[in-house]
């Protein structure tokens, strides 16, 4: 069973039905003691980092994400679940995130007027250390990103893959303990972002 | 390196893709789900469905029908024609679409461009726009009007300043659908897609006249279009994806490679 936590960032539509043709149960909540039980999370998102740190206190689900992490639940960020995950975010003037993952979120800069933002559209990702998520998967395979602003992870060691774009080479994968993070949307890359939602499906946290 | 995308198009009325030529003589070319399904598997980076109507009279979008594609495919896919409300937006993107693109519509009420975008994100809110080239360059200084209904109806308005607004109400991609050039195979429309991209910071996507390889590698080289719309290329199993992309792979590029 994988639970998606929800919490009124944006749509899941797409995230559960990615999981559910993979032969997934999906469990979408917002309750704390759902989330406390969970056998594996998925923690998605697309929007703004201000509204959903917002909505993540206002659920008061900040703390129940915390034990679980700690605990060693299988944790999975997606886009903007993974950006929360840093300490800061650029975004809506500076927002204080949760803070689990070292490092912050930057907005993409570039003077090449044909560079546009948000980056809308399938990128590369190279693989700076081997993961489990990464099973059966090519070094330099395509996923689909939708986002203007990107992770900076600050310690080397959780980069797990890296992107291009703009001036920016950015974490677009990062891992640590039981947290694997993507700031691309597996469940909108086709059959290799499927693999890599059945490769977290597998996966024992470890 | 963020790679071009190539979107195959699927006119859809009564649960059946359709193609014509200048928005008419619309033929049937099969079932939609089964077309997303090889389009997906054989490499297309995005879909676009239009006109998902339950009947040709109009009567709402085939919610259904989007639920079906997004259990079938999972890559990004858009809907547009036939929406009229912000419910129609908020059931499209909830039964699974990544975007819904606006047109009449919007030219109708541009303020649903600020709404859509407020409630669900620019990325999911594109403006779709049927430029015509016009003579009358005092009144429409990028040389193009806005027309909608499928050139139908004029609207007064120039391309350009259109797609700037649109920009500023909170797009997150515009699509240029030459009327002129659409379902000829001529060629996309290059001066004004180029003069688009040129003058907004989001994506662009030409839409209408791509018959061969050759135009879309023009189509990105030249209009610097961040993505490209074809339909008859593919419909009629003169290309299949994989071929096209072989080809602008070959010319240097940038797509996705690997399905």
């Amino acid at each position: 069973m994988i639970t998606i936590i929800d919490y009124k960032a944006g749509n899941l539509t797409s995230v559960k039905l990615a999981f559910e043709s993979i032969g997934q149960k999906v469990k979408i909540t917002d309750r704390p003691a759902d989330i406390l039980q969970a056998e594996k999370i998925v923690f998605p998102g697309v929007g703004a980092a201000c509204s959903a740190m917002d909505n993540l206190k206002s659920l008061n689900i900040l703390d129940a994400i915390k034990k679980v992490i700690a605990d060693g639940v299988p944790f999975f960020g997606i886009c903007i679940g993974m950006q929360l995950l840093f300490e800061s975010s650029q975004e809506d003037g500076g927002t204080a995130c949760t803070g689990i993952l070292p490092g912050s979120v930057k907005k993409f800069k570039t003077a090449d007027q044909f560079c546009k933002i948000p980056q809308m559209g399938w990128n590369t990702v190279k693989i700076a250390k081997q993961h489990p998520i990464f099973a059966g998967i090519d070094d330099n395979s395509e996923f689909y990103f939708v986002h203007s602003y990107y992770p900076d992870c600050s310690n080397k060691n959780y980069i797990i893959g890296q992107t291009e774009y703009a001036d920016a080479v950015f974490s677009s994968a990062v891992a640590k303990e039981n947290i694997v993070a993507v700031q691309f949307h597996p469940e909108r890359s086709g059959r290799i972002g499927l693999k890599m939602l059945e490769n977290f499906s597998n996966w024992n946290g470890k | 390196m963020l790679t071009k995308r190539i979107i195959p198009c699927l006119d859809v009325r009564n649960r059946k893709v359709t193609k014509g030529v200048k928005f008419q003589n619309n033929i049937d070319l099969g079932d939609p789900i089964e077309m997303a399904v090889a389009y997906s598997d054989g490499g297309c980076d995005e879909l676009v469905f239009y006109d998902i109507t339950a009947s040709a009279q109009g009567r709402g979008i085939d919610i259904d029908m989007v639920r079906d594609v997004a259990k079938a495919v999972h890559i990004p896919f858009a809907v547009g024609g036939g929406i009229k409300t912000i419910e129609d937006i908020r059931q499209v993107l909830l039964a699974g679409a990544e975007k819904v693109s606006v047109n009449s519509l919007a030219v109708r009420n541009p303020d649903i461009i600020a709404q859509g975008a407020k409630l669900f994100g620019s990325q999911c809110i594109v403006l779709g726009m049927d430029p015509v080239k016009v003579e009358n360059k005092e009144k429409f200084p990028s040389g193009y009007e806005i027309t909608t209904q499928g050139f139908r109806t004029r609207t007064g308005m120039d391309a350009l300043e259109w797609a700037k607004r649109a920009e500023g109400l909170g797009a997150g991609e515009i699509v240029v659908n030459s009327v002129d050039a659409d379902g000829t195979q001529q060629g996309f429309e290059i001066t004004l897609t180029r003069m688009i991209a040129e003058n907004v910071g989001i994506p662009v996507v030409a839409s209408g006249g791509g018959g061969t390889c050759k135009h879309l590698i023009d189509v990105f080289n030249d209009a610097k279009a961040d993505a490209a719309i074809i339909a008859s290329m593919i419909h009629t199993g003169r290309f299949t994806i994989r071929q096209i992309k072989d080809e602008l792979i070959a010319a240097g590029i940038p797509i996705r490679k690997k399905w």
